[in-house]
């Protein structure tokens, strides 16, 4: 499982990369959310994978024994609410440039 | 009145009279210098008051605690020097403001210059009493800013503002200087207080760290003290109102630095390297200057000159490094002060009565004030060092000690000739700004019909005068205990017999003096022709001139260069620097497989669920997909993106994460809006082939970010397997699945993590999330679309077309057909999504859900009816206001912070119990609650403005084209 999650990982910053280092603004946006996701789900996996142990309490009190590691699941929640306000700066900013520039070239004007 | 009490009124009533100063009206000119004068003399009886018991104990001394870590105490330290430089500074202040109550206009605002004085005032006294080099210095950082505010006081005049910034720039660096040599010092002595720096020459002197310290120092008093070659700032300062240059410039601001060489001088002085680096700067300002300040036309700016000559002579009085010369040195900082102080006055009076100080156009203004005249007469004779006067008693000092051999040079033997050539520039520019002023032809259209000022502005330059006459006629019995008292305090056992008399006998310093007066009267006659049509500065060096280097300097480091290392260093396009950004993580990732902390192994796939593998085979194909259509089927592409976002939010779910599981899904529909929302903005993109670049160039350009990309992937890949193939290590995991439920009162470990155990996190957080909301929210007011998107996109205008065409249809039925069956399934979806965000918020804390999740479902019941029916028909309905909720909520997730200071716990303690409710039975209640629904309520607020301020702009330029329509009609009716 783990080789086919880090390969999923892989695939999905390399496209996020990919598209990171292309002209055009719109694809910019699309790659940092590909790359947003690529990112959650690296952090995610570094408290290892484990099938149907949610850090969900039974009783008073648990071990890792029992549970998913909680602590990668709490940076990677509030990282998905964030990583949606940074797209929506991004492409806010990216939108007001083109308004300014008059074209969606990143840097603002065309080569 | 005790020690303590004492000093710490003379530090703190200046800085109180200047706060009060700062509250008066405009034009109190009245009142401000009551309040100014009454500060001053006070402080000046209270340090007359003193000086029994100061040369009972020698030194007075109050401590008070600061920093007791670093060792450091607010240590205040009079003594005999302090005393003497102490009371120049409070006496002529005194004198000064009375002076500045009929020198400043009813136009000017006087609160500020007043405030600015007394604040100035302070930060001196500060400078003079203070028993600790560290608060030395902070002081002496003071009067640099409170220089700087009073030269640029006028600040309408771009005169004022540059020479204040060029005074500012010049002593701050200065100042820079002295605190890496004190440091320095304080390493060597380790402890910066006073009493244990002086107790410590020796090891000063012979320690490997005194070359460093002393040129830093010196950097750092000769700025202050504008000497050679830092000089340039002083005559540039005279832009400021005369009292300014009177008490700053000519009296004791600049006398600082050579406060501080006087200071250190028993532990710093008498070696090589001292009388070299001292003696060179002070001889080049003491001729330089007095050369300079021949060559003058504006009054002030031969007094700054000749001030600056007059510190060149102190300074190579220290360099020496006998006890004489820093008795004379000591003598004459004191005897300057007096009559250049007072010239500063003569000066300031003639520019108030003539409207010019350009020597060039005044004369024979005898015959108008000869009450001022004689007045500036005596003063200008005691700059030249003429007999019976201060001035001359300790010229007659310097030229003994000139003689004298002390280090074996040619500095030494040059000496003699050096002060008499200088004293002679002195009798020469003393009688032209005396003759050129007061004699001659008289002026002719000037502004006014000058004569004699009020008597009372007169005053202070008649007693400092009077003290000039005094101690030049009786110096023994005026001047001469405060006098030894001073040199005691700095000397100590090293203190020489020194005799204050007029007359020595006939001598060889007697000779210099009589040749010098002779000479430059010789000189001046020479001259005076030439003068009377020169251009400003003296012939040849006139284009050396200090300013413009400086400005140069400024424009070169501050414009040029950076903009040269800018260029050099980075680039304007955003393109190449985001590939650096990405080369650079990704190297920074291979460090730990360079280092050996992840080791390499063959991966296996023993374990693989063809469930998931089928999933993220469609999710990987969505990713690539995305990479391959953002250029030209934008659509596409986000619904591809929305398909790796559901693989991600799969993997959540199997892989034990249900609370990241929905949270991703919500955070995927609103994404999804946000992005659809920005499509309208962009321009169209059509298939075609661009044909002005070079196909090769293309491709390697592509086949290189494609190359980049791979890597990224690969390492990406490579690092998580790395990781996840390792042994579970012990981690705070455990931690916080122990603690959650006995110390948060909460089952969801991860909910309990974010609202309770690491909640000061989530308030950052949060805050994070309202000032990006805040932030694009206030970019979209002033936001202009593109030209091309102005109009409404064309699949609107073919259905209003279409809809406009047929007579029983109105612009818009199309669109409201087309999404009958939707909108009404999504209208009545709005209270049953509002019941599941209320739903996921209350069980948030014992199973997944929580306070982000529930926001971004509430805030998608608010998008989706806006999908449903049209911003203008929810707007008239429904009121969100959601910068209300983001202030509210971040209010309330602070107040429930700060309620456990209450019960006197820390910031964000939490506290739960089960309450029973009738009919619902225990249910569990905390703190944490609270807080998580300031969280709730915020990603509410952030997420709707985002999504609607991004949703307005299609409404407003609607509403503006609208406008621009009737607009047009109206002008054709």
């Amino acid at each position: 499982m783990a080789l086919l999650l880090a390969t999923c990982i892989g695939i999905l910053a390399g496209s996020g990369v990919w598209l990171l280092l292309r002209p055009r603004t719109f694809q910019v946006v699309i790659g940092l959310s590909l790359c947003a996701l690529a990112v959650n789900l690296f952090i995610f996996s570094m408290g290892r994978l484990r099938s149907g142990a949610p850090p969900v309490l039974a009783s008073t009190s648990g071990t890792l024994a029992d549970y998913a590691d909680p602590v990668p699941q709490a940076l990677v929640l509030t990282a998905i609410v964030i990583g949606f306000a940074t797209t929506a700066l991004l492409l806010v900013v990216l939108l007001a440039a083109r308004g300014l520039t008059g074209t969606d070239h990143v840097d603002g004007q065309e080569r | 009145m005790t020690d303590d009490v004492l000093l710490t009124i003379l530090i703190v009533l200046p800085f109180v009279g200047s706060l009060l100063a700062a509250t008066f009206r405009p034009n109190a000119r009245n009142s401000e210098a009551w309040l100014a004068g009454g500060v001053a003399l006070i402080c000046l009886f209270l340090l007359i008051f003193a000086y029994p018991s100061l040369v009972e104990r020698e030194v007075l001394r109050s401590e008070a605690e600061w920093i007791p870590a670093l060792g450091l105490g607010f240590s205040l330290r009079l003594d005999g020097f302090a005393w003497m430089f102490a009371l120049l500074v409070t006496g002529i202040g005194f004198l000064v403001v009375l002076y500045a109550r009929y020198y400043m206009s009813p136009n000017d605002p006087v609160p500020r210059f007043f405030s600015f004085l007394l604040a100035f005032m302070g930060s001196m006294l500060g400078i003079v009493i203070a028993g600790n080099l560290i608060i030395l210095l902070f002081f002496w950082e003071l009067t640099s800013i409170f220089s700087f505010l009073l030269i640029g006081y006028w600040n309408h005049t771009a005169g004022a503002r540059d020479g204040a910034r060029m005074a500012l720039v010049v002593t701050g660096f200065g100042g820079v200087a002295l605190l890496a040599g004190v440091v320095l010092i304080g390493q060597i002595v380790g402890s910066y207080d006073l009493d244990q720096v002086l107790a410590s020459g020796e090891a000063i002197r012979s320690h490997a760290l005194y070359l460093p310290a002393l040129v830093l120092i010196l950097l750092g008093t000769l700025t202050k003290s504008a000497q050679f070659p830092f000089h340039f700032w002083l005559p540039n300062a005279m832009a400021a109102p005369t009292p300014v240059s009177a008490l700053l410039h000519s009296a004791t601001m600049v006398k600082a630095g050579v406060f501080l060489l006087t200071r250190l001088w028993p532990v710093m002085a008498g070696t090589p390297e001292w009388f070299w680096l001292l003696g060179l700067a002070g001889m080049a300002a003491l001729v330089l200057g007095a050369f300079f300040a021949i060559f003058q036309h504006d009054l002030k700016g031969l007094l700054a000159y000749s001030t600056i000559s007059h510190l060149g002579l102190i300074t190579m009085l220290l360099s020496l490094g006998s006890p004489l010369g820093a008795v004379a040195a000591i003598f004459h900082m004191m005897n300057h002060a007096t009559f250049k102080a007072s010239l500063f006055m003569a000066a300031g009076i003639i520019d108030h009565e003539t409207g010019t100080r350009d020597m060039r156009k005044l004369g024979g203004l005898f015959h108008y004030m000869p009450v001022t005249a004689t007045l500036a007469m005596v003063a200008s004779a005691a700059m030249a060092g003429v007999p019976l006067l201060n001035g001359f008693l300790s010229k007659e000092m310097f030229f003994a000690e000139a003689i004298e051999t002390h280090v074996h040079s040619l500095l030494d033997t040059s000496q003699p000739y050096v002060a008499v050539i200088a004293s002679t520039f002195a009798v020469t520019y003393s009688l032209r700004f005396i003759h050129s002023v007061f004699f001659g032809a008289r002026p002719r259209d000037l502004a006014r019909e000058p004569h004699e000022p009020p008597f009372w502005m007169r005053v202070p330059s008649m007693f400092l005068v009077l003290a000039c006459l005094v101690v030049g006629i009786f110096p023994a019995a005026t001047i001469g205990p405060y006098l030894l008292t001073a040199v005691q305090s700095v000397l100590g056992d090293r203190t020489p017999v020194f005799s204050l008399a007029i007359w020595h006998g006939f001598n060889l310093p007697l000779i210099m003096s009589a040749v010098a007066l002779v000479a430059g009267a010789l000189l001046y006659l020479a001259l005076r022709n030439y003068l009377q049509h020169s251009p400003v500065g003296p012939p040849v060096l006139r284009h050396l001139n200090g300013r413009h280097l400086f400005e140069r300097g400024v424009i070169l480091l501050s414009l040029k260069w950076s903009r040269a290392a800018e260029m050099a260093s980075s680039t304007h396009r955003l393109q190449p620097q985001l590939r650096i950004l990405l080369l650079a993580a990704a190297l920074a990732a291979l460090v730990p497989f360079a280092t050996g902390t992840l080791g390499l192994r063959w991966p296996t796939a023993s374990d693989l669920d063809p469930a998931l593998a089928l999933v993220w085979l469609a999710g990987a194909a969505c990713a690539i997909g995305a990479a391959y259509q953002a250029k030209y089927h934008r659509l596409v592409a986000l619904v591809l993106l929305g398909g790796a976002g559901l693989a991600t939010c799969i993997t959540f779910a199997w892989f034990s994460a249900p609370d990241l599981a929905l949270t991703q899904l919500l955070v995927e529909v609103v994404t999804t809006i946000l992005i659809l929302l920005g499509l309208r903005w962009l321009p169209k993109r059509f298939e075609e082939i661009r044909t002005d670049e070079n196909p090769l160039r293309r491709r390697l350009r592509r086949s290189r970010d494609l190359g980049i990309a791979v890597a990224v992937g690969a390492g990406m890949a490579t690092l998580a397997y790395a990781v996840m193939v390792l042994p579970v290590p012990e981690t705070v995991g455990s931690y916080f699945l122990e603690r959650a439920y006995t110390e948060g009162g909460g089952r969801n470990v991860v909910n309990v993590i974010l609202v309770d155990f690491r909640g000061f996190d989530t308030l950052g957080e949060i805050t994070v999330l309202a000032a990006v909301a805040l932030t694009i929210f206030a970019l979209l007011r002033r936001f202009r679309p593109a030209p091309d998107n102005v109009g409404s996109p064309l699949q609107q205008r073919r259905q209003n077309a279409f809809d406009e065409a047929e007579p029983d249809r109105k612009a818009g039925d199309t669109l409201g057909d087309y999404l009958l069956v939707p909108s009404v399934i999504m209208k009545w979806l709005f209270p049953v999504i509002i019941v599941l965000a209320i739903y996921l918020f209350l069980r948030g804390h014992d199973l997944p859900g929580g306070g982000f999740a529930a926001g971004i479902t509430l805030a998608t019941a608010f998008i989706l009816q806006y999908l449903a029916s049209g911003t203008i028909w929810v707007e008239d309905r429904l009121r969100i206001l959601p910068v209300n909720w983001i202030g509210l909520s971040l209010l309330l997730a602070a107040m429930t912070g700060m309620a456990s200071w209450l019960f006197g716990y820390p910031f964000l303690t939490s506290y739960s119990q089960y309450v029973d409710i009738p009919l619902i039975g225990s249910v569990p209640a905390a703190t944490a609650m609270v807080f998580d629904l300031g969280v709730f309520g915020l990603v509410v607020g952030a997420t709707v403005l985002m999504l609607i301020a991004l949703a307005h702009q299609s409404v407003r330029n609607l509403r503006a084209s609208r406008t621009t329509t009737a607009q047009a009609v109206r002008e054709e009716s």
